[in-house]
């Protein structure tokens, strides 16, 4: 009898439980008094950033929640076309049709930009191994298969190149990252870009892959001979070697923030503020450099949820920025914050 | 615990089986029929019980209709041939996965293989009481044999091995994962390596260890599959009748003798529906495998080759998935649950002969 009361008991506990959560997941949004909690999704790769960001706007305003998970850039517009979210975060940004099925409209912001490197594991190679465009296209494409490869020694005269295999490190999930670099590799492969193609995930001609850019990293850090392609952020926080690489102008460049900045100062933003990167020419400009956008309705029901939305972008984009450099990211250019900040106007 | 099961079982239906039992229990209404209260509440019990055993059954074809309902436009479009291609490229929409079914099997019977040699090993030192007529003669030796806590030891270390292996049961799969690619990978690696460069004209040998590959990751399977089958085959040993290990040894076998012969034998139906289980938990694994096996869509038969799985391939491909890829996805699941349901429902029915097969001999 006390069982039978007490299973019943419970399973209306539940069913009150997950009802109400359930209505706290639809509109996104819970208001208690005066608090706002803000529901986001997105990309991995400026999730670092952003988590940092919205702990500190947290604290300086209490009253404002922010939860972003990185679900990863598709998750994150497939999310924000369904209305789930008061936010995405793309690194592919939108493309026009998918924007098209958003009727409240989209608001396209560019938050912060960041490199992406090839990382490898060669015990006794030089510190900083130079890649001219067709080595790394090569090794991607699975025709370079050994270190000491001519390709690769041509570029580092007097460098001792074992003769190990190479193991080529991809994602094995979809991802932003990919997306970013799989466009470099088609902008400056025509083999590339009729083979695999540029995508959040494409059919990798070699290799084995790892899960997010931990995954790709251990399995780099673990096999003799690996080279893949990661977040700067990610590669410098856990000290490994990246490669040198030869950019639009045949010229060798080091990944950093200096080498960031130029390939950014390369393009101007379009009035859509949708701009890929794909090879930036300049002499000093890094090659693989994106970047990522938030992503928001153009009209929000609560007011607000738009004022709240607005205040948190103009903090990442004026106090935000310094964060940045920390975490491995570009700050955005001057001009691009004026532009970003002037399309905020277009929430209401 | 076998000790205790019998008994148990038969005290159960008669403790809290009817009402009539109960209310004798207590002196002062003994003759008292039982009040409506207890009829409404008994009856609502049995109700809800049977609501919640069928919405379980509701949950299942529930989940496989969806899934199928997903399924169906990819179903159309790639038919047949989603099974034989090779290639999943989203970008060019084309979808095979013969690579992950390939895989899938490859990686579960391989550590299905080396799992049953030591789940069995486990076993049989488990169930034959080696440690004690070890440990024992030890005791004996030294004079604490007759002594109170030490006389216990045997079993507790029997016991405690039992919990220690069924323990490894509990550990996330995301932790298997991780200690393969920094443990397993860097073990086995100067062993692959020579096997490649001394016999790699055998097909088992042919490419060389690229970091992830089948062999790391059937051997973190096979640790992940060793409770399932040690703990299923040690009942099954433990359930071998006395009689029968009484007339092994009154016929003179040697204790090896009576266990390969007699013993392995007739458990041999439970032994084989425990690996069977395994086999089941080996198909689905799914975290670990994405993190070992290498996530490239490469049929071979060497060892050291990266693989796909399509436990897999779904944990990689969904997040970022749309359209026609989600249709795709749902189609390889369709596929995985094809496969381990009818590897579960062959475990389950020779694990029933084998319960009906011992029956005739207690």
């Amino acid at each position: 009898m006390k069982i039978a009361m007490g299973a019943s008991l419970s399973i209306a506990l539940l069913l009150c439980a997950s009802l109400g959560a359930r209505s706290l997941d639809r509109g996104g949004v819970a208001i208690a008094a005066d608090n706002i909690t803000l529901q986001g999704t997105g990309a991995t790769f400026p999730a670092p950033l952003y988590q940092k960001w919205f702990a500190e706007y947290n604290k300086l305003h209490p009253e404002v929640q922010i939860n972003y998970q990185a679900l990863g850039s598709g998750a994150g517009v497939k999310q924000f076309q369904q209305g789930l979210v008061n936010f995405g975060a793309s690194d592919a940004a939108m493309t026009d049709d998918e924007m098209s099925k958003v009727k409240d409209g989209v608001v396209l912001l560019p938050m912060t930009a960041g490199s992406i490197v090839l990382s490898y594991n060669l015990p006794d190679a030089p510190a900083e191994l130079k890649l001219s465009r067709d080595a790394y296209v090569g090794i991607f494409l699975g025709k370079i298969k050994q270190w000491d490869d001519p390709a690769i020694a041509k570029a580092n005269p007097g460098a001792k190149l074992p003769r190990t295999p190479i193991t080529v490190v991809t994602r094995s999930d979809g991802s932003g990252t990919t997306f970013v670099f799989t466009t470099h590799l088609s902008a400056i492969s025509p083999e590339w870009k009729a083979g695999p193609g540029a995508g959040k995930s494409v059919n990798f001609p070699a290799g084995v892959a790892g899960k997010g850019n931990p995954g790709v990293t251990a399995l780099i850090k673990q096999t003799p001979g690996a080279i893949g392609y990661v977040e700067y952020g990610y590669a410098k926080q856990t000290g490994m070697p990246m490669a040198v690489l030869e950019n639009h102008n045949g010229k060798y460049v080091k990944a950093d923030l200096e080498s960031g900045k130029n390939a950014l100062a390369t393009v101007q933003l379009p009035a859509d503020l949708r701009a890929w990167i794909p090879d930036p020419a300049g002499d000093d400009a890094y090659p693989i450099v994106t970047y990522t956008w938030l992503l928001c309705y153009k009209k929000y029901q609560d007011p607000k949820i738009a004022q709240a939305i607005k205040s948190v972008v103009q903090y990442g984009l004026t106090d935000g920025q310094k964060d940045s450099v920390d975490l491995g990211y570009i700050p955005l250019p001057p001009g691009v914050v004026t532009v970003v900040t002037k399309a905020l106007d277009q929430i209401s | 615990m076998s000790v205790v099961g019998p008994g148990m079982a038969q005290e159960i239906p008669a403790a809290g089986g009817s009402v009539s039992v109960m209310t004798q229990s207590s002196a002062h209404d003994i003759s008292q029929p039982p009040s409506t209260f207890d009829i409404i509440s008994d009856r609502a019990f049995r109700r809800s019980t049977l609501i919640i055993a069928w919405f379980v059954v509701a949950l299942m074809f529930w989940l496989v209709g969806s899934i199928g309902k997903q399924a169906m436009p990819a179903v159309r479009a790639y038919g047949w041939s989603f099974l034989t291609g090779s290639t999943w490229d989203a970008n060019k929409e084309v979808f095979g996965i013969l690579p992950a079914i390939t895989g899938t099997m490859y990686s579960s019977v391989l550590g299905l293989f080396i799992g049953t040699m030591f789940g069995l090993a486990i076993a049989i030192f488990l169930s034959e009481g080696f440690l004690s007529s070890g440990l024992e003669a030890v005791l004996k030796a030294v004079g604490l044999d007759e002594t109170r806590p030490w006389s216990a030891l045997p079993d507790r270390l029997e016991d405690l091995l039992k919990v220690t292996v069924e323990l490894l049961a509990a550990i996330p799969s995301v932790v298997y994962g991780l200690w393969g690619i920094f443990v397993v990978i860097p073990l086995v690696r100067p062993s692959a390596d020579w096997l490649h460069g001394h016999l790699g004209w055998i097909p088992f040998f042919k490419t060389s260890l690229s970091g992830p590959g089948l062999l790391p990751a059937s051997i973190v399977l096979a640790i992940m599959v060793l409770p399932t089958i040690s703990a299923i085959s040690r009942d099954a040993l433990v359930a071998v009748p006395p009689k029968m290990r009484e007339a092994a040894f009154g016929m003179g076998a040697t204790r090896w003798e009576a266990i390969l012969a007699i013993f392995v034998p007739t458990a041999a139906t439970g032994i084989f529906g425990a690996v069977i289980l395994g086999f089941g938990r080996a198909l689905g694994e799914t975290m670990a495998l994405a993190m070992l096996a290498g996530n490239a869509n490469v049929i071979s038969w060497s060892l050291f080759s990266p693989a796909n799985t399509l436990a897999a391939l779904l944990a990689n491909h969904f997040p970022e998935a749309d359209a026609i890829e989600v249709g795709a996805l749902m189609y390889a699941a369709l596929v995985l649950l094809g496969i381990t349901l009818v590897v579960n429902v062959v475990g389950t029915l020779i694990l029933q002969r084998a319960d009906a097969s011992l029956k005739g001999l207690r």
